[in-house]
């Protein structure tokens, strides 16, 4: 029941929105994440966003951990 | 959103490669539930070498609702046979102390239990029945509790009366403290939740390093993240040099998500709760305030709980601690199988001994 995953937004209509990932749709309620956009990705639990997750962000994230592995050359 | 590329970061065979070479017997804990299922799907026990040992923690909700709280549900359920009781699907088999009953098993003999995957589609439940009671089971962590909110605000805002909330919510950190506090607890490093970080920040987990020295990383689900983070942790330990890392950027700010910290002291107070084989934990649990009283499903249905001191074969308790892994339980894979399951470390797709039965066993 704890499964959060990552989806894409896709439509938004007040606090109620769209989000898909590969093709299947969700309907899940953004109340608890500030500026929501068509677009946006957001990791979603039982039916709401508990974050966004930005492109610059995950990016980030990957170059961290290529820090790591680049260290154990 | 870079997926695959979490899962399988570059270069990911060096880190394996070292964590084959670390000799010393390592004992990191995994505190979510989703973590447990992660590591054990993607195979990565068995990339570590024997003396590195995962071991699961109190993260599975249903695992550490205790038997007295089970019973609670199924008297409830007992004796209101015109109630509509709500829940998460895992809660269904979870077998209370008379034997053979669970909520699953009330259903089939006639009373209306009904499976909801969020919790606003049990509001939706009392709008379309507004005739009978409705009770949903607001069981989980820091994740789960905005879902709970956000019901509670609907039936506010819309002025449902037949709408009730049981509030078994429960707290990471009290959980934790507890089971640092324990004399035996030999735990070297914690994998760190990644959602539960979304919620509580950062520096919700500060405590670990600071107050108890433990190396610490907050890690995301993937099975390149929790290579990565367990690479982080036996690093720490290898160098001495203890500290909180966040391997999960992309999602875990520094303070976490403000609006639903709000929300959770708006609506809720902290109270003493029990838990499955820790027990009592103080200021560990969230029961609705007194200005929503007219939500609470304990207010409402009088729910107390019963001290139960009955000890079962089942060793829940003990693998929720970390003291065991599941195949040291007796019954495990003998007379307790996800079809057939004794303790709810069984019956909770997210449990320990499930992962263990589904993913590990052979
Ligand atoms: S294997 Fe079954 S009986 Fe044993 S601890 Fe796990 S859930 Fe309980």
């Amino acid at each position: 029941m704890c499964l959060a995953v990552p989806l894409k937004v896709v439509n938004i209509e007040g606090n109620t929105a769209q989000a898909e990932i590969e093709g299947v749709k969700r309907t899940i309620r953004i109340d608890f994440v500030k500026d929501v956009k068509v677009g946006d990705y957001v990791i979603v639990h039982a039916g709401f966003a508990i974050e966004k997750l930005k492109e610059e962000d995950a990016i980030e994230n990957l170059r961290l951990i290529k820090e790591v592995t680049d260290a154990l050359k | 959103m870079h997926l695959n590329e979490f899962r399988k970061p570059q270069d990911i065979d060096r880190v394996i490669k070292f964590l084959k070479k670390i000799d010393r017997k390592i004992k990191i804990m995994e505190v979510c539930g989703t973590h447990t299922m992660a590591i054990a799907k993607s195979g990565i026990k068995g990339l570590l070498p024997e003396n590195i040992k995962l071991i699961s923690g109190p993260g599975c909700p249903v695992c550490v609702t205790p038997s007295e709280e089970i019973d609670a549900i199924l008297e409830l359920c007992r004796k209101n046979r015109d109630l509509i009781i709500t829940t998460y699907g895992d809660m269904m088999k979870v077998p209370g102390t008379n034997v053979g009953e669970s909520l699953e098993k009330l259903r089939a003999l006639g009373s209306d239990i009904r499976i909801v995957y969020s919790a606003l589609d049990a509001v939706e439940i009392a709008k379309n029945n507004q005739d009978r009671e409705v009770v949903f089971l607001g069981i989980g962590f820091e994740t789960t509790t905005p879902g709970t909110i956000l019901a509670l605000e609907e039936a506010i805002n819309n002025n449902i009366n037949n709408f009730y909330i049981y509030s078994m919510h429960k707290l990471v950190e009290p959980a934790l403290r507890a089971l640092l506090e324990q004399p035996d607890f030999d735990i070297d490093g914690f994998i760190c939740p990644g959602h539960v970080g979304a919620v509580i920040g950062e520096e919700g987990f500060r405590f670990l390093v600071d107050e108890y020295k433990k190396p610490s990383v907050i890690c995301g689900f993937e099975a390149g993240d929790i290579l990565i983070g367990i690479f982080k942790i036996i690093n720490q330990i290898i160098n001495n040099d203890v500290k909180l890392e966040n391997e999960y950027k992309r999602v875990v700010k520094t303070e976490g998500n403000k609006i639903i910290k709000e929300k959770v002291e708006k609506y809720f107070k902290v109270s003493d709760d029990l838990w499955r084989g820790i027990g009592l934990i103080k200021n560990s649990g969230l029961k609705l305030k007194k200005e929503y009283e007219k939500f609470d499903a304990i207010t409402r249905f009088n729910i107390t709980l019963r001290e139960n001191n009955k000890t079962t074969a089942c060793r829940c308790g003990d693998v929720i601690k970390g003291k065991i892994e599941p195949n040291e339980c007796s019954l495990f894979g003998r007379l307790c199988t996800p079809e057939n399951a004794v303790g709810p470390c069984m019956v909770s797709s997210e449990g320990a001994c499930a992962a263990y039965y589904k993913y590990l066993q052979f």
